[in-house]
């Protein structure tokens, strides 16, 4: 198959790995459904289900062509904003400058596929940061003005900009050797991000007890925590020569800070759930929730991961 | 046929990614969505948005019989609009303010139920303030009464006036929130009837979580 021919050996491999890890989730969520009938594992089921769909989809748009996968990025990107916008209270007179908000995305998304670093890492802080209040001015209304401007700015940050650090990774031009080209750098982050979250989840449910933030998100453990950490570190370790230019040591450093930051992004995001009083951000993804639910360790890790990756490796 | 065509065309190409990706849908309890007519769809109204979004919830097989009863003095005036709204988003149109006059302005609507067809009611008559229930109009309880048989399915929508309020131009993406009610028929009488509804509506809207314009 040509779409396969200019993917590398390496980067295969990973993929085959991912799709075998699925199938022995999906044969864990059979035989327990078969062994044990009066446990109640819909919710695994459901996010099992899920998680074939997102793989799928975001495999098969980084073996087909990177553009593909920043197009998909800004649209997970796009729904994660819209799924903050329809969960924070939101002005009437601001519906245009929401729209602004939107507008942004695709250009962000632009400037990180073609590699310009320069406009990608001051759009959103900088412009987008001064155009929302500019725009809100026309409007004129001046209640609520500063819980405007600042929840919309925090939303594009997080759900824009954060995540675009990601895609990013497909446009840079990296001096080192790279074993499985930008793919496998994206490849990495997006595997240990995700990675970590079900590995907090296993441990957390297998081993958990006591709770590591209880005000917050009472279902994550101490155990869930440090399992995720270990689990993380491993496979980092196992799979950087595969697709990063990364020392071992490195490979080591970074496994430990996506997890850490994996879990922060989680937390942060259930902490504005909690605060808007809501569950879910959405019903996307059956089992997981919405789209900002899953993608909520990614928004701290993309950015740490990319400047680990700037100040060690360009 | 052409017509028929343009208005697949123009369900499957626009309108069904525009809710899908655009607005992005949240549906809670979508099992009790009826699978196929005679049925009154109930629901509230924000927003030009919200038959595209009911019409969406339904497979496309069933399009032909999807039908939605809109005020004949707004969609009828100019030509090109009538037909679009007649054949295109499928439209019946309904006169308002002749009540008391002897004139029943369901006819029409009698006859697609009769003919199985899934029929939608905004029983407040008009888009209002956005995302503010208004009073029900009382209309809907003579339909109901003709059509005893006839299941009732109250939707709540919430954010689409939000996306496309009245007075609007600009759609603004926002999730747009189904909560689907349990069906029901007429009750017997009309008082009972129009409680049940209101009930209904309460009970949905208080699913959701507060988010309303600051």
């Amino acid at each position: 198959m040509s779409v396969f021919a200019n993917l590398s050996p390496n980067l295969l491999i990973v993929i085959a790995s991912i799709f075998g890890l699925l199938v022995l989730a999906q044969l864990i969520v059979f035989t327990l459904k078969k062994t044990k009938p009066n446990l109640d594992i819909e919710e695994l089921s459901l996010r099992v289900r899920s998680w074939w769909i997102m793989v799928i989809i975001f495999i098969g748009a980084l073996v087909i062509n990177p553009s593909l996968s920043v197009v998909f990025l800004a649209l997970v990107s796009f729904l994660a904003l819209k799924e903050y916008f329809s969960m924070i209270p939101t002005r009437r007179a601001d519906r245009r400058v929401l729209f602004w908000a939107y507008l942004a995305i695709p250009l962000q998304f632009y400037f990180a596929a073609i590699g310009w670093y320069g406009m990608f890492i001051i759009f959103i802080p900088v412009y987008m940061f001064l155009l929302i209040p500019a725009r809100m001015i026309i409007g004129g209304d001046t209640q609520h003005f500063l819980q405007s401007a600042g929840t919309l700015h925090w939303g594009l940050m997080t759900t824009v900009y954060c995540l675009s650090h990601a895609s990013y990774l497909l446009g840079m031009s990296v001096d080192t050797y790279l074993p499985a080209g930008n793919a496998g750098l994206l490849l990495y982050l997006i595997l240990l991000t995700q990675l970590n979250d079900v590995a907090q989840y296993c441990w957390g449910k297998l081993l958990g007890r006591r709770k590591i933030v209880p005000l917050i998100s009472p279902q994550k453990t101490t155990v869930g925590f440090f399992g995720g950490i270990i689990t993380t570190t491993v496979v980092a370790l196992a799979l950087a020569t595969l697709l990063t230019p990364f020392s071992l040591f490195h490979a080591a450093c970074l496994g430990v800070l996506i997890s850490v930051a994996g879990f922060i992004g989680d937390v942060n995001i259930s902490a504005v759930k909690r605060d808007m009083g809501v569950k879910d951000t959405g019903t996307l993804l059956p089992g997981h929730g919405g789209i900002l639910d899953r993608v909520d360790s990614l928004t701290f890790t993309a950015p740490i991961y990319f400047h680990f990756l700037n100040y060690f490796y360009l | 046929m052409i017509t028929k065509c343009l208005k697949y065309l123009f369900w499957l190409v626009l309108m069904k990614p525009l809710v899908t990706i655009i607005i992005g849908l949240n549906i809670r309890n979508r099992e009790r969505l009826p699978k196929d007519g005679p049925c009154i769809i109930v629901a509230n109204h924000n927003s030009h948005l919200d038959t595209a979004v009911l019409v969406s919830l339904f497979p496309l097989k069933l399009l032909s019989k999807m039908r939605s009863v809109a005020a004949a003095e707004y969609f009828m005036k100019p030509k090109l609009l009538k037909w679009f709204a007649t054949k295109i988003i499928g439209i019946i149109p309904i006169e308002r303010g002749k009540a008391g006059t002897g004139f029943d302005p369901f006819t029409e609507v009698s006859a697609s139920l009769n003919r199985s067809e899934i029929v939608i009611i905004f029983p407040e008559g008009t888009r209002g303030e956005a995302e503010q229930l208004q009073t029900l109009k009382r209309g809907i309880s003579f339909l109901a009464k003709q059509h005893p048989q006839v299941p009732i399915v109250p939707i709540f929508l919430y954010g689409l006036g939000k996306s496309l309020p009245k007075d609007e131009a600009l759609l603004v993406p926002f999730f747009c929130d189904v909560f689907v009610g349990e069906a029901f028929t007429w009750t017997g009488d009309g008082t009972t009837f129009m409680q049940h509804l209101q009930d209904s509506f309460t009970e949905l809207a208080a699913e959701l979580p507060q988010s309303r314009w600051l």
